[in-house]
């Protein structure tokens, strides 16, 4: 049979909890207790957070990284936009793909506050396309604008030219808010088939957090791995393979 | 420390048990030689197969579809027989003239005497009457002068050439499980696979030998890596969506396809049954990271069981427990090797020790593993992909093709003597095969045309 609680037992866990709730009160908290309160003590207004972040170097080359370090008092709950939820003091090595802002947040008892460091990276650019017909469709400006990231032999990692094109990509996604864009996986022929949807969905996933980490909202893109079942080359050669071994932006409609 | 370990061998296998103890005994006797791509043993000469003879079978009416049934019939036993890899079958030519149809019409000394030299005898006959073909089959013991008869079955089926090789199937399912140390036969199993058309891969079936090759799926899409239940009613696949490639589901008794939610998103591919049918494994890129995971057969209670960064795919039960998972995953080196586990994703072991691994296959005793592999390869290597063997208590190998171009998605028979396979000289999708071997390599031959890829062959 489950026992219930008696009164009696109520009574006397209400008791503890009240004295409980008046010792821990007392360490800090000068003032009466109110009895009635079985939760947790008030605590006193608690002091503001604070916080700072730097970064060093502040400008880099495309593919460099800069260690990020912070600092801050008094918060509970600490993250920094992109990255998400950190220690209250720590350092992290990132190697942003294009100039980005690092916004930390910090949330205490005694309200939030923010720091920013901005971190500039250096992308080569490449000679700028004549300026854009006035009538030309989104679809051909993005073509324009937009590249495909490349991929080493059996690699799923950005090597610069990708991380290059992932930059591009990110700069008109964010000069462009409202398109969404599919982003698809692919290999060359050599390997074996299921293999090689993995491994495209892993290249395809390389792109998407690389347009995250520069600001692209996750919600405005879609992952697809074709493998090797799509093609863009079918020569048996390695320019054929390179053209394959891709993570392609497309508009999604 | 492999690398001592190394002992391709190729010898012609008599029956399962057979096979594996001299395999086992093969390798612990060689294991002090290097690699070799070739090694022959002369264990093909010493081991004798049963000397088996089939009879053309007897006309029984003479009725006008008795002819074209009956040589369905005969082409089918013979092939079957012949291809069970348990056999040394009579040569046609070496035959008696005489086609007995009955117990009473067969002289058994003409049968085992040379050149026949027979040691077992089918024969039997065939006739269409009433609407029905009917069939009497019989194996004697060609040696056994008192009591030859080892079996006698009859068969009656509406006539057609579908059912006339059915029978066939039948009876050499009888007589190899007579025979083959009491394994089922597999000359009633089917093999799924993909076929190439017009852009699109649909999911076929065909009989074990090739024959009655039909659709499946016909949905306008790509459609890859069938894999049917221990059960043979559904077929669970994956299929490029709108939303990448998901596992679907076909069952073949309400001859559509079923429900199969893939609630997780993210591509979702390689589905595997286990031997109890109530799970599937399937590698899930649902976290952002292609991982093995494990849904039951409706796709709910779906749980990871891998968690490194990299491809994890492939994953296939072992078909004896069902407590273990062999799968290919990328972790740690850049190729994609070979790997088991236990099936809460405990117990990780490496099986291969380089190079580039595919499509494992367990066989049906749980102690072999099948798998693509290509030891070399790499950006200008010289490597092949080929079908390897590998014992796994002692990782120790066999290579089973050799110099015949791309090799990939080796099946295990459920009678364990047999492996179907994919290739192509020249490694395009447009000409693979799919091809058969006995799991020594030996008796390789094609079962379709081009365009066929992905073999997956029945649990029975």
């Amino acid at each position: 049979m489950k026992a219930r609680p008696t009164i009696r037992q109520a009574l006397a866990l209400a008791s503890t909890l009240a004295i409980l709730a008046a010792v821990t009160g007392c360490h800090k908290n000068k003032s009466g207790v109110n009895p009635a309160s079985l939760g947790p003590a008030p605590a006193a207004p608690a002091a503001a957070p604070t916080a700072a972040i730097t970064a060093d170097p502040l400008a880099i080359d495309l593919g460099q990284s800069v260690v990020l370090n912070w600092r801050t008092q008094n918060a509970t709950v600490v993250t920094i936009d992109g990255i998400g939820e950190v220690p209250a003091n720590g350092t992290q090595t990132v190697a942003p793909s294009s100039s980005t802002n690092f916004h930390l947040t910090a949330k205490g008892d005694g309200g939030s506050t923010e720091a920013n460091v901005r971190v500039t990276v250096r992308v080569p650019v490449a000679p700028t396309a004549p300026a854009p017909e006035t009538d030309m469709t989104s679809e051909a400006l993005f073509k324009q604008n937009v590249k495909d990231a490349f991929f080493d032999f059996d690699s799923y990692e950005l090597r610069p030219d990708a991380a290059a094109a992932t930059a591009g990509a990110a700069t008109f996604l964010l000069a462009h808010p409202t398109l969404k864009i599919v982003i698809g996986g692919y290999a060359d022929e050599r390997g074996s088939a299921e293999y090689n949807l993995a491994l495209g969905e892993n290249r395809a996933n390389a792109a998407r957090t690389a347009l995250v980490n520069a600001g692209v909202p996750a919600n405005r893109l879609r992952v697809i791995s074709f493998g090797k079942e799509k093609q863009f080359c079918t020569e048996s050669n390695e320019e054929c393979w390179q053209q394959n071994r891709r993570a392609q932006f497309s508009i999604d409609r | 420390m492999l690398r001592s370990t190394r002992t391709p061998i190729a010898h012609s296998a008599r029956q399962l048990r057979q096979w594996i103890a001299a395999l086992a005994l093969l390798l612990v006797t060689t294991s002090g030689l290097h690699a070799q791509d070739w090694f022959k043993t002369e264990t093909s000469s010493g081991a004798s197969n049963i000397r088996i003879a089939v009879a053309d079978f007897k006309p029984s009416l003479a009725d006008a579809q008795t002819a074209a049934l009956k040589s369905t019939f005969d082409a089918t036993l013979y092939s079957d027989l012949a291809n069970a890899g348990i056999f040394d079958i009579v040569s046609k030519s070496l035959q008696p003239q005489t086609t007995p149809g009955t117990p009473n019409e067969i002289s058994l000394p003409q049968w085992s005497n040379a050149p026949t030299s027979a040691a077992m005898v089918a024969f039997g006959a065939l006739g269409v009457q009433g609407g029905k073909v009917t069939v009497n089959g019989y194996l004697f013991d060609a040696k056994n002068t008192q009591y030859p008869q080892v079996l006698a079955k009859q068969y009656s089926e509406d006539p057609s050439e579908e059912s006339a090789r059915q029978i066939a199937h039948r009876f050499a399912d009888e007589i190899i499980f007579r025979l083959g140390g009491g394994v089922p036969g597999i000359a009633e199993t089917k093999i799924f696979y993909v076929k190439l058309g017009g852009g699109t891969k649909e999911i076929w079936a065909m009989d074990y030998d090739g024959a009655n090759q039909h659709p499946i799926t016909k949905l306008g899409t790509v459609s890859i890596s069938p894999r049917i239940s221990p059960d043979n009613t559904r077929v669970a696949f994956s299929s490029l969506g709108n939303d990448g490639f998901q596992i679907r589901m076909f069952s073949l008794l309400l001859g559509r396809m079923v429900n199969f939610p893939s609630s997780g998103g993210g591509t979702n591919l390689s589905p595997a049954w286990a031997p109890s049918g109530k799970e599937l494994a399937y590698s899930s890129s649902r976290t952002g990271d292609p991982e093995i995971w494990i849904s039951d057969v409706n796709g709910g209670l779906s749980r990871r069981i891998t968690s490194f960064r990299g491809p994890d795919v492939s994953p296939v039960y072992n078909p004896r427990s069902g407590s273990q998972i062999a799968w290919i995953s990328a972790r740690s080196t850049g190729l994609p090797q070979l790997y088991i586990m236990d099936t809460d994703g405990s117990a990780i072991t490496r099986m291969t020790d380089g190079g580039y691994a595919s499509s494992p296959s367990w066989s049906p005793n749980g102690q072999f593993l099948t798998f693509a592999w290509d030891r070399k390869y790499g950006p200008g290597a010289p490597g092949g992909r080929d079908i390897y063997v590998m014992e796994i208590a002692t990782k120790r190998w066999i290579q089973l093709t050799h110099d015949i171009g791309p090799c990939d998605f080796p099946s295990w028979s459920p009678d364990g003597r047999h492996i179907v396979f994919a290739n192509a000289a020249d490694g395009k999708d447009a000409h693979m095969k799919i091809w058969t071997m006995l799991a020594d390599g030996t008796q390789r031959r094609a079962l379709t045309g081009p365009g066929a890829d992905m073999p997956n062959w029945s649990w029975k």
